[in-house]
């Protein structure tokens, strides 16, 4: 479900940008910091995960604005290798505001503990995370494809040239996605901490893997973001129990053949 | 080019000279800076000449040092070790992946780029013949007839030497025929298709001549550090190498060179006095990115040409 | 009596639903100037794309030189001697005039897998570019980068891109696109002036250059062949004003 929240954020950023953040991962971390920092100072888990995101979003918004809108025109390379300064910059930020030790918090005491389900025992924040997750998908859902906002961009991501012809101010749609993608990246953040904690490198880690989920599902869409991270969920569960040793190879080989054989993945649609 | 020569040549004897001049440390950043400069020199010729952004260039990088390790090793000291049998494994490496990324383009010919040097990675890393997690230490430094290659000056020199070679090999390449076939590539490519060049074989070539020299800076790295770890094979190192190209000045051959110095120099320069070199080094890549795209190369010919 | 040049048998292309070409059939003689003239939207540069190979036929085939073209990878065909410019400047815009006509008549030359080789002489040009350059126009301009031309001067060039390859069938590409009276006269002298060796398909919408230059003419409409024949029967055929002549008001 982690996995889910960021895939989408930067699938939903390449289907209607065109871009490739690498710098998704860093807000994921930065999610992840600030929300222990909200947690802290205010002793609420609910509270970390309402305000984290929504600044992220706004360093999203601001970064967008900044130093992504002057590279619309120069191609995918100039966007790529500027959200790859990011991850550097970011990395750096949050070592330096936050040290490079671990930090965790614990789940809030409604979430705590274990639950029995069926045959076996779980972990109630790890169920809290699924359905979180799923009700996550089903508002966003609801958002692309009832509301006008949606339509937007659902018509961005199809075809932002037309979009913008029929009078949409594309560059703050385009701004609105980034920062949503970004928010949704540092919700997923918040959520992982009570589970694997918040340390400098976090952002990088799962940035490849966020990557192999975007390429798997399609890129700009939901539903491959969803598809993709079970897929890739369950491929890494059973490929580290019964290849233990070859499964990041063959799952990188899977990333490869998609781009190779299918570039818009499972649900994707084609790039004009 | 003529103008160039005169400070060039001061440059390298400079350099050349720099174990008799000062201590091992800088030495040793100098010594970086050549072997990254080859690596980043390797790179440009897709990045800067033939406008292929790619992030599978660890690959190569890694794999040279993995076959220097493995054949320095358990096979013989000898400069086939160190130079031919990385440079024809690079070789290889770079016709399969080369012919195979070159079939998609835009941001999905550089995200299969990262893949592929993510499965070589995930290679190293898991086989526990190449030392798993760890990486093959303890690699000998090949022995040639009259060199004592593990004295700094010596090594020093043959490092120079590698560093000449595939500076002058990669200018001839860019300036000949097939450069310019590379830059009308990357200028106008939908245009040299339907002039007949079958654009694809000229990719493939670039790739090919990249990853060899991608092969042997990657030994010569295993040869400098006496060993070879799997971060070597990281799409983050091919992203060092993308920032030391755009650094100095993409498609010039001598700012990547620039870009490797200002990196490995910044990096030891600042994190002297503050812990955050990063932060710094990544502001001002972007600050590249967003305002001068040309690098520092860029930015010192618009200086001295007062603007042409 | 000759077989053709080229020879487009039934040519489909569609697009979704939409029939872009629909069943066109054209050939073209050796050493004929065709111009292939329409409204807007009418396929014509659908039919450029098919012949060239940029687009693959949804049903139908192209022959060239009495062999089948159409499949075949688009530098294949330019390499059998099919050469086109574009509606749009489609020029290398960082490379100089003078670089752009090199590259074009280097392509297919087994000198370009030489990596080795040492620089040329700093003089830019062989005769080759020296020649078209003076066809187009362009001789004393050959040291400026071609984003920095003028309008005209970059069709001229766009022309000379198309030319350097040394084509058997030169498919141009409404070549005066844009361009004002005095540059599209001096256009149609170029085009005029072009050898006889070279067969030419002409889009364009000018009439006036049409009449000039084309020995027959070929009329799109809606992705099929409305009319052919010589100039002067397709000026007063009613169908063709009907469509395209009269609406325009240009004839």
């Amino acid at each position: 479900m982690l996995l889910f929240l960021l895939s989408v954020g930067l699938t939903l950023i390449f289907g209607m940008l065109g871009v490739v953040n690498l710098a998704h991962g860093s807000f994921y971390a930065l999610g992840a910091y600030a929300g222990i920092a909200v947690a802290v100072f205010t002793r609420s888990f609910w509270l970390a995960l309402c305000l984290a995101p929504l600044v992220v979003a706004g360093v999203g918004a601001a970064i967008e604005r900044s130093c992504l809108r002057p590279l619309y025109a120069r191609g995918p390379n100039a966007q790529v290798l500027l959200t790859f300064g990011f991850i550097y910059v970011f990395d750096d930020l949050l070592r330096w505001l936050w040290g490079s030790h671990v930090r965790s918090i614990s789940p809030p005491a409604a979430l705590a503990g274990v639950v029995s389900l069926g045959p076996g025992r779980f972990p109630v924040y790890r169920l809290f995370v699924i359905l979180f997750g799923l009700a996550v998908a089903l508002l966003l859902w609801l958002a692309l494809e009832r509301t006008r906002l949606g339509a937007i961009v659902r018509a961005g991501v199809w075809d932002a040239e037309m979009t913008a012809g029929l009078g949409v101010n594309v560059a703050r749609v385009f701004t609105a996605v980034f920062a949503a993608g970004a928010g949704l990246a540092a919700l997923a953040g918040v959520v992982a901490v009570p589970i694997q904690a918040a340390y400098p490198g976090m952002g990088v880690e799962i940035l490849v893997r966020t990557l192999i989920v975007v390429v798997i599902g399609g890129l700009g869409s939901l539903e491959g973001s969803l598809a993709g991270s079970l897929i890739l969920g369950q491929a890494e569960t059973f490929g580290k129990a019964w290849l233990s040793d070859s499964s990041m190879f063959i799952i990188y080989g899977v990333m490869a053949a998609v781009l190779l054989l299918r570039p818009t993945g499972l649900f994707g649609r084609a790039l004009r | 080019m003529r103008s160039v020569r005169g400070p060039a040549l001061a440059g390298l004897v400079a350099v050349a000279a720099l174990p008799w001049l000062v201590g091992s440390y800088p030495v040793k950043l100098a010594q970086e800076i050549l072997i990254w400069g080859i690596f980043a020199m390797s790179l440009d010729l897709l990045m800067g000449y033939a406008g292929m952004l790619s992030f599978g260039h660890s690959a190569f990088f890694g794999l040279g040092g993995y076959v220097a390790a493995l054949a320095l090793r358990g096979w013989s000291p000898s400069l086939v070790s160190a130079l031919v049998l990385p440079a024809a494994a690079a070789a290889a490496a770079g016709l399969v992946v080369g012919f195979l990324s070159i079939r998609v383009s835009g941001v999905y010919f550089i995200m299969l780029t990262l893949a592929f040097s993510q499965m070589f990675y995930a290679a190293a890393f898991n086989a526990e013949w190449l030392g798993a997690s760890d990486g093959l230490p303890g690699i000998p430094r090949p022995r040639l007839p009259g060199l004592d290659l593990d004295r700094t000056e010596v090594f020093h020199l043959y490092l120079l030497a590698f560093f000449v070679l595939a500076a002058v090999a990669l200018a001839r390449v860019v300036r000949s025929p097939f450069g310019r076939v590379l830059r009308g590539i990357e200028d106008n490519e939908r245009r040299m298709v339907a002039l007949g060049y079958a654009v694809h074989r000229f990719k493939v070539a670039a790739f090919v001549v990249g990853a060899t020299i991608a092969g042997v800076a990657g030994s010569l790295e295993a040869q400098f550090n006496g060993y070879i770890s799997p971060e070597a094979l990281f799409w983050t190192t091919s992203g060092e190498a993308l920032l030391m190209v755009s650094i100095g000045g993409a498609g010039t051959l001598a700012g990547p060179v620039l870009g490797a110095a200002a990196f490995i120099g910044l990096q030891s320069l600042l994190s002297s006095y503050t812990e955050h070199w990063t932060l710094i080094l990544g502001a001002a890549f972007i600050g590249f990115v967003l305002w001068a795209p040309e690098g520092l190369l860029g930015l010192a010919r618009r200086e001295a040409g007062g603007g042409a | 009596m000759s077989a053709p040049l080229l020879r487009c048998h039934a040519l489909t292309r569609r697009f979704g639903a939409l029939a872009a070409l629909n069943g066109v059939s054209l050939e073209v003689e050796a050493r004929e100037r065709r111009a292939i003239i329409g409204p807007n939207g009418a396929g014509k540069t659908t039919l450029f794309d098919l012949i060239t190979g940029e687009l693959t036929p949804s049903g139908g085939h192209v022959e060239f030189a009495g062999r089948t073209v159409s499949g075949l990878a688009p530098h294949a065909v330019a390499r059998r001697g099919i050469s086109r410019s574009y509606q749009r400047t489609n020029a290398f815009r960082h490379l100089t005039a003078g670089e752009n006509l090199r590259l074009a008549a280097a392509a297919g030359s087994r000198e370009n897998f030489r990596l080795l080789a040492a620089p040329p002489p700093p003089a830019p040009s062989s005769a080759a570019v020296r020649e078209v350059a003076q066809a187009v126009g362009l001789g004393a301009r050959l040291d400026t980068l071609a984003g920095r031309l003028s309008h005209g001067e970059q069709r001229q060039l766009e022309l000379g891109i198309a030319l350097a390859t040394r084509p058997r069938l030169l498919l141009l590409d409404e070549p005066t696109a844009g361009m004002s009276p005095a540059e599209t006269h001096r256009m149609v002298r170029l085009l005029a002036a072009l050898p006889r060796e070279v067969t030419c398909l002409i889009i364009e919408h000018d009439m006036d250059l049409v009449f000039t230059l084309a020995d027959r003419v070929s009329v799109l409409h809606q992705g099929e062949v409305l009319a052919e024949g010589l100039p002067e029967a397709v000026r007063g055929d009613p169908r063709v004003h009907e469509v395209y002549l009269g609406s325009a008001g240009e004839a």
